[in-house]
């Protein structure tokens, strides 16, 4: 079967936020940790930031990255027509 | 069964397990009056074990089926909600339970690698596999590697790989039951093992994965409400807050300024602490001492005189070392924790602390040179680096191994459509997060009660959890009075990772009960995981390996007798190799997560996301992964004989993946471009992947 141009386009979307979500990803686990003995003389209620990253921060992010994935990309399917009929 | 609707199953799911959950706080609640009423402990944790296995055993003969659908995919109707429960529980093994907070105890924060890899994998879960796996719809991993690069050899490899990474993760888990049992009930550890299986057995052997989802709903409502009871009652009465996640930012701020106290030798508490120090060290030189005159011994030829003289100095006590060589691996031992304890307390919240090259310096030599204080520095700043560069390499292995074991991603083919396997991601992801976040403010906790009130209490009046631990097992707490002042310091407490969660209900105050309930949870974790691990390598062997090779033509009822043979039979020996008691349980773990990022998360992603991705690139990608990843921990880690100064760039064995990774990647790119494009029967795969609902579409289910 031959992609429409409407379809190329939904998964360019969707490489697009993939990206986005990656990066937010990498940032707040890859570049905090990197910078953490710096990151950690800053102190807010109670705990040094990188400290809390590590053990909360970033958690409560990865869990809203996927939330939102799910929700934009089920929003996606149904703008470009590909979402999947109901249940059988 | 099947004119029911997906939103009926789904209310009528949520009405057996409210009721379920109900019911368990209910017997938990009847126990605590038995308790109060002189039922022993040693009921209660029977109790515990017996009502908990049975509990899961009738919900493996109650979904009992025959249905290959229903066997390997669960009939694939398991709402979001109740698919992000049973991967909670199929994800959180024992280690995660009862190691997780103790490890963060003992490690600060270089212990977080864990907490974040073990989280962090699930958005790669979410943005780069499950919803394409769920399009894709079959039963296993190597379904998708044997239809998407063709050929039975890409099939293969990946059976080989989910076989491997699996059975050293399921070995571990069975293990871990052992322990539990053993614990809960007082029975042999080997006994355990087997009882243990039984529980696992009766309900995947009955019901294949319609049966271990269903457990491992019941299962994680269990392990949850067993790790926040102590917690929350523990923040509770020592903060004051119920909810110990924010709670624990003041108490981590006390914990630092004790931390600062401890290495302070001008104050009170950091005198006492020096003096005990001051006692390991003289233990430490007093025997390295004897450690040098048995070497001379030994090498005058007198070395059996030598031992019978310590025997007798020891006063011939059981036990004691037969030959010199035993005796020099006690004493090294000995020696090397009297060693540990001579040094400074480590800040909990402090990242990549150096070896305190230039703290030792300074009090050695208060008017060292500039240059020596610079060399010190800078011996500070790279054992700093290479702890960095061990923890990225860390978090990097476990978030890829995530998102590339089999019995994890398996669970997104139970969905019933790509949309529930996308929200199912979150929720698993949100019900790991429920512990996850906890841990680390446990550890703290725990700590701020180990630092204010046990340090400083006297030793003629322990606190009660600290006398009974230490006398049911002195690997978990042991305490001693080195510098005999008759007063707890912190060098003299040796604490072992998994006494945190154990004694938590203890130091908390709360009845045995609660404790026999936490021991339940632990053994709910090891089980429900072992349950999906097992499951996994008896479908490799039965679906991939027999169905899809060898008998393509087999009936139902054959497939399904063959799965459940091969599922006994593997089980029977991941229980054997478990009661040999194999070395190092915990490396065993992690080596399955860098072996399985090696060998599976470049050919499944670029599996979808290139379309040029070929037969070609898979086999060697997959190949070269797993075999720079298995070549580098046989020549790093001690235990295949291999040595630390193999390393590169300093990397510990347990992070292999982070070679094995780019390589595999760099395999499937190359071996793809080499070779021609993959046929246009393939490239309409990937398109059918990509896009949730296509006209015109190929179907790729299976039945």
């Amino acid at each position: 079967m031959q992609l429409s141009e409407r379809h190329q386009e939904y998964w360019r979307k969707n490489l697009r936020i993939t990206a986005v979500l990656l990066a937010i990803w990498f940032v707040v686990t890859f570049v905090v940790i990197f910078f953490a003995p710096q990151l950690n003389e800053i102190v807010i209620m109670g705990f040094p930031f990188a400290f809390y990253m590590g053990a909360q921060g970033a958690l409560i992010i990865y869990v809203l990255i996927i939330w939102f994935y799910a929700r934009r990309m089920n929003q996606l399917d149904n703008e470009y027509g590909v979402q999947e009929g109901e249940e059988q | 069964m099947t004119t029911q609707t997906q939103s009926q199953f789904f209310q009528q799911l949520k009405k057996y397990y409210t009721f379920y959950t109900g019911g368990f706080i209910a017997f938990v609640i009847v126990l605590a009056i038995l308790e109060q009423m002189g039922l022993s402990p040693k009921w209660i944790g029977l109790i515990f074990l017996g009502a908990t296995i049975a509990l899961y055993a009738g919900i493996g003969i109650m979904s009992k089926t025959a249905d290959v659908s229903e066997y390997y995919v669960a009939g694939r109707r398991v709402p979001a909600i109740f698919n992000g429960m049973a991967t909670g529980a199929d994800w959180m093994s024992a280690a995660s339970f009862i190691g997780m907070a103790g490890t963060l105890y003992l490690a600060g924060y270089d212990g977080l690698a864990f907490v974040m890899g073990w989280t962090g994998g699930y958005v790669l879960v979410a943005l780069f596999l499950a919803p394409y796996l769920r399009k894709f719809g079959q039963f296993t991993i190597p379904d998708f590697l044997g239809s998407r690069y063709g050929g039975n050899l890409p099939r293969t490899i990946g059976v080989i790989a989910a076989i491997i990474c699996s059975f050293t993760y399921v070995v571990a888990q069975i293990y871990g039951v052992g322990i539990i049992t053993a614990r809960l009930t007082g029975i042999e550890f080997q006994y355990g093992v087997f009882l243990g299986l039984a529980g696992i057995l009766v309900c995947s052997f009955l019901g294949g994965m319609r049966a271990v989802t269903w457990t491992q709903v019941a299962q994680y409502i269990i392990l949850i409400i067993a790790y926040m009871i102590p917690v929350v009652w523990l923040s509770m009465s020592h903060t004051g807050n119920p909810v110990p996640q924010l709670a624990y930012g003041q108490v981590l701020q006390q914990v630092t300024q004790l931390e600062k106290d401890f290495n302070n030798a001008d104050t009170t508490k950091g005198a006492l602490e020096a003096s005990a120090r001051a006692a390991f060290k003289a233990q430490q030189e007093s025997l390295e001492a004897k450690i040098a005159a048995l070497d001379e011994a030994v090498a005058a030829g007198t070395g059996a005189a030598f031992l019978e003289a310590q025997r007798a100095e020891a006063g011939n006590p059981d036990g004691f070392a037969a030959t010199t060589d035993e005796l020099k691996a006690q004493w090294t031992k000995a020696a090397a924790g009297a060693k540990g304890k001579t040094g400074p307390v480590s800040a909990h919240a402090t990242a990549f602390a150096g070896k305190g090259a230039e703290a030792n310096l300074l009090k050695s030599n208060p008017d060292a040179t500039a240059e020596e204080i610079a060399a010190a520095q800078a011996e500070d700043q790279k054992a700093s680096d290479i702890k960095r560069r061990n923890f990225i390499a860390l978090v990097l292995c476990l978030m890829v191994g995530t998102a590339s074991l089999p019995h994890i991603l398996m669970r997104y083919y139970t969905t019933p459509s790509v949309r529930e396997a996308r929200k199912s991601v979150f929720w698993s992801l949100f019900f790991i997060f429920l512990l996850y976040f906890t841990a680390p403010a446990l550890a703290v906790l725990v700590k701020f009660e180990v630092y204010s009130n046990l340090v400083g209490s006297s030793f003629a009046s322990l606190p009660a959890w600290v006398a009974n631990w230490s006398a049911v097992d002195a690997t978990l707490m042991k305490i001693v009075d080195i510098n005999l002042d008759g007063i707890v310091q912190l060098a003299e407490i040796t604490i072992g990772g998994d006494l945190i969660v154990l004694a938590t209900p203890e130091i908390a105050g709360l009845p045995y009960v609660i404790s026999g309930m936490v021991a339940a949870g632990g053994l709910a974790a090891a089980l429900s995981t072992a349950d999906g691990l097992l499951l996994t390598i008896a479908n490799a062997l039965s679906h991939d390996v027999y169905y899809k090779m060898i008998d393509p033509k087999a009936s139902t009822v054959r497939r399904l007798a063959i799965s459940k043979g091969l599922l006994v039979l593997v089980a029977l020996f991941a229980a054997y190799t478990a009661s040999l008691k194999p070395g190092d349980i915990l490396f065993l773990v992690g080596a399955a997560f860098s072996l399985a990022a090696s060998a599976f998360f470049p050919a499944l992603v670029l599996g979808v996301f290139w379309k040029r991705a070929n037969y070609l690139g898979a086999v060697i990608g997959m190949l070269a992964g797993l075999g720079v990843c298995m070549y580098y921990m046989y020549t790093t880690y001690p235990f295949f004989g291999g040595v630390p100064a193999n390393q590169w760039f300093d990397i510990a064995p347990i992070a292999a993946g982070i070679f094995g990774m780019p390589i595999g990647f760099l395999g499937v790119i190359v071996g793809s471009l080499i070779s021609k494009a993959p046929s246009v029967e393939i490239q309409q795969l990937v398109d059918h992947v990509r896009y949730p609902n296509l006209e015109g579409d190929i179907d790729t289910r299976a039945t």
